[in-house]
């Protein structure tokens, strides 16, 4: 893969739920090592893009192209064979099952007599890589922590060595040293020539790794911003207004400071 | 070894070595409510010291080799009850599906004259057509598969009623494989005995297998002590059964069948991709569907199998009966089938359980069923009890979830 190829295109997505529209005309480009950052405040419409690329839902219009070709992602199946990985914010992992189990859910080593030892080597491999700390592999998920399940969740995203890695709220439930791994891994992904594709209500973690930032806003674009840009002008962007309560909490905080 | 192990870099986590560890983390998986098979060992204790207290004759080799050929036929249905269980599905119609097969063959054998074999193999095939159904009932319209089932039960019921018409029963001729297949052939005693040993054999064999793979890629090994014990006692008490039974007419070839099921669909469960997906369909479907698996393709075949082993064991019973009758498949046929997986440690709530669990359960179903009838009480008193039976074993289901959850076990 090319640095700097365009992977993904989206052009006038939209998504109703009945009488809800949750996404309208919906654009967005990731190109290879890149990482573009999704933002927007809560019910902008970050998760259900995720869940449309992710072939979770089906887009009511709109094309999505791949490489230069359109597709139709009417599948989980389908978006994971071609290449889109997704860590989703409740993580989607099966509690009863352990973590080599859930690591390789759905593309177990020899299907008719899996392979438990080579899956284990390569779990721990994968662990390791993410330094991560999982006690065992081969507890079930549910005696797990937050942080821990999900960095199996990323680890998992990882398996297939994917083209593009959505990451849904990654640095939500992890600690200080967890969210700094979480970000230099997003870099190393960024490195060797994967997209990514991150959402977060985290704007120091955004501009920390992002190339661009796009903001969604009630299910449409509202601009497309860079690192360097303001936080107050993320900030407008994101809840539509310069006049705001982000900025009227501000200036009432300098207004007692002074 | 060389270095730190692979899996053995983490110092917050007590590893259990060798004999005394397996032991310990045996016990720490009790108490946090990971029962597995011990409620059924220590029910059958319990129903083994009762019912040969009250009437020896329980115990006797010729009494339980008659228990064996009783629970062949709901035990098969029962492993086809754990697929569904697995997936938190549940299928009412096992008992009515058993029925109608046997209508089936009776009607296709011994009324139109067609092979045997193929008769058989018909029965099986309107079986996994009727699972298909339910399966495509629950997939396409999201019917509960309780409601499905039930109008399923109802259906089948109809449906072997009319098969067998006026005069009600088909009997099967005596001479016929089929019905000495049900009612007196035994497995020869080499056989039985090398069915005994071959399970240790085949354990120590793959076990050796893994512990030096597990060697070479610097993993951790639970030790070749545990292995050899662990396949010392299941040997001698697979051994000791065979001996006991051998006293009397020995081990009937119906149970060696049933059993060479379980073995498979154990295997099937356990490690193969189908099998993985079973548990995560069962523990969590949208997480399953969200990692590529085809939910809905994983649900049919369960269905499918479930109704196709409902019908194979309506074949079994029909061949104990020698007669395929209306009331074949009614009564307690499908509680019992249930109620035996539930019993052996198939969760009602999904994702938990084994094949084995059909065999045990089905055990301790048949023995409770066995040992009243040679009290001589009557079935009213049966049925009660297998019900409270059923009822302990789903409050034991429910207690343990309850205890794992406490303890971050699922």
């Amino acid at each position: 893969m090319e640095q700097g190829e365009l992977i993904l295109k989206l052009r006038g997505v939209s998504k109703q739920f009945g009488a809800v529209t949750a996404l309208k005309d919906i654009e967005l480009d990731v190109h290879a090592g890149e990482v573009v950052a999704l933002v927007g405040d809560n019910g902008a419409g970050k998760s259900t893009l995720v869940k449309t690329l992710a072939g979770v839902h089906q887009p009511t219009s709109g094309t999505i192209e791949w490489c230069g070709t359109p597709v139709t992602l009417d599948s989980p199946g389908t978006a994971l064979a071609l290449g889109i990985a997704t860590v989703f914010q409740d993580l989607a992992l099966c509690e009863n099952l352990d973590v080599v189990a859930n690591l390789f859910l759905g593309h177990e080593l020899n299907r008719w007599a899996l392979d438990e030892v080579e899956m284990e080597v390569r779990a721990w491999t994968l662990l390791q890589e993410l330094a991560a700390r999982i006690p065992s592999v081969r507890e079930p998920i549910a005696s797990l922590s937050g942080g821990q399940r999900q960095t199996v969740a990323i680890a998992r995203s990882l398996l297939l060595d994917p083209k593009i890695i959505m990451l849904d709220e990654p640095t939500a439930a992890l600690g200080v040293a967890q969210t700094a791994e979480v970000l230099n891994l997003i870099e190393r992904v960024r490195e060797r020539g994967h997209g990514v594709i991150l959402i977060s209500h985290n704007m120091e973690d955004v501009r920390a790794v992002a190339d661009r930032i796009v903001v969604l806003r009630l299910g449409q674009n509202n601009g497309v911003f860079t690192a360097e840009t303001s936080h107050q002008e993320l900030v407008a962007a994101i809840t539509g207004a310069s006049e705001n309560s982000v900025s009227r909490r501000m200036a009432r905080k300098q207004g007692e400071v002074a | 070894m060389s270095g730190a192990q692979l899996d053995r870099a983490d110092t917050r986590v007590r590893h259990d070595e060798g004999l005394s560890g397996a032991l310990r983390a045996f016990f720490d998986r009790v108490r946090s409510g990971d029962l597995g098979m011990l409620p059924v060992f220590i029910g059958l204790l319990l129903i083994t010291l009762v019912f040969s207290s009250l009437n020896p004759v329980f115990l006797a080799p010729n009494n339980l080799v008659n228990l064996l050929f009783d629970a062949a036929a709901i035990g098969l249905i029962s492993l086809g009850v754990v697929c569904v269980l697995l997936l938190g599905e549940i299928d009412l119609s096992i008992g009515s599906m058993s029925g109608l097969s046997s209508a089936l063959v009776g009607v296709l054998w011994v009324n139109s004259g067609l092979p045997m074999l193929l008769a058989i193999l018909g029965a099986v095939l309107a079986g996994a057509a009727v699972g298909f159904i339910y399966g495509f009932l629950r997939n396409k319209f999201e019917m509960p598969s309780f409601v499905a089932t039930l109008a399923g039960l109802l259906a089948l019921l109809g449906l072997q009623l009319y098969l067998l018409g006026a005069t009600g029963s088909i009997n099967l001729p005596y001479t016929s494989p089929l019905v000495k297949f049900g009612q007196i052939l035994i497995m020869p005693a080499w056989l039985s005995y090398l069915a005994a040993i071959l399970p240790g054999a085949l354990m120590v064999f793959s076990g050796l297998k893994t512990l030096k793979r597990r060697r070479d890629a610097n993993l951790s090994s639970p030790g070749l002590s545990v292995l050899l014990v662990r396949a010392g006692v299941l040997t001698v008490a697979l051994i000791g059964c065979v001996a006991y039974l051998e006293q009397g007419r020995g081990v009937p070839y119906m149970f060696g069948v049933f059993t060479l099921f379980v073995v498979a669909l154990d295997y099937a469960l356990r490690r193969t991709q189908w099998g993985r997906s079973m548990f995560a369909v069962g523990g969590n479907a949208e997480a399953a569907r969200r990692s590529g698996i085809s939910v809905k393709r994983i649900r049919l075949s369960a269905f499918m199998l479930c109704s196709s082993l409902a019908a194979l064991g309506g074949v079994f019973a029909a061949s104990r009966l020698a007669s395929a009758s209306q009331q074949a498949g009614t009564g307690d046929v499908n509680l019992n089938a249930i109620a035996a997986a539930v019993i052996g440690g198939t969760s009602l709530f999904g994702g938990r359980g084994s094949a084995w669990s059909a065999l045990l359960g089905i055990i301790v179903i048949q023995a409770i069923s066995n040992g009243l009838t040679l009290l001589n009480l009557s079935s009213s008193l049966r049925y009660m009890i297998t019900g409270g039976v059923l009822a302990i074993a789903v409050i034991v289901d429910s207690l343990a979830r309850r205890s794992r959850a406490s303890h971050g076990r699922a």
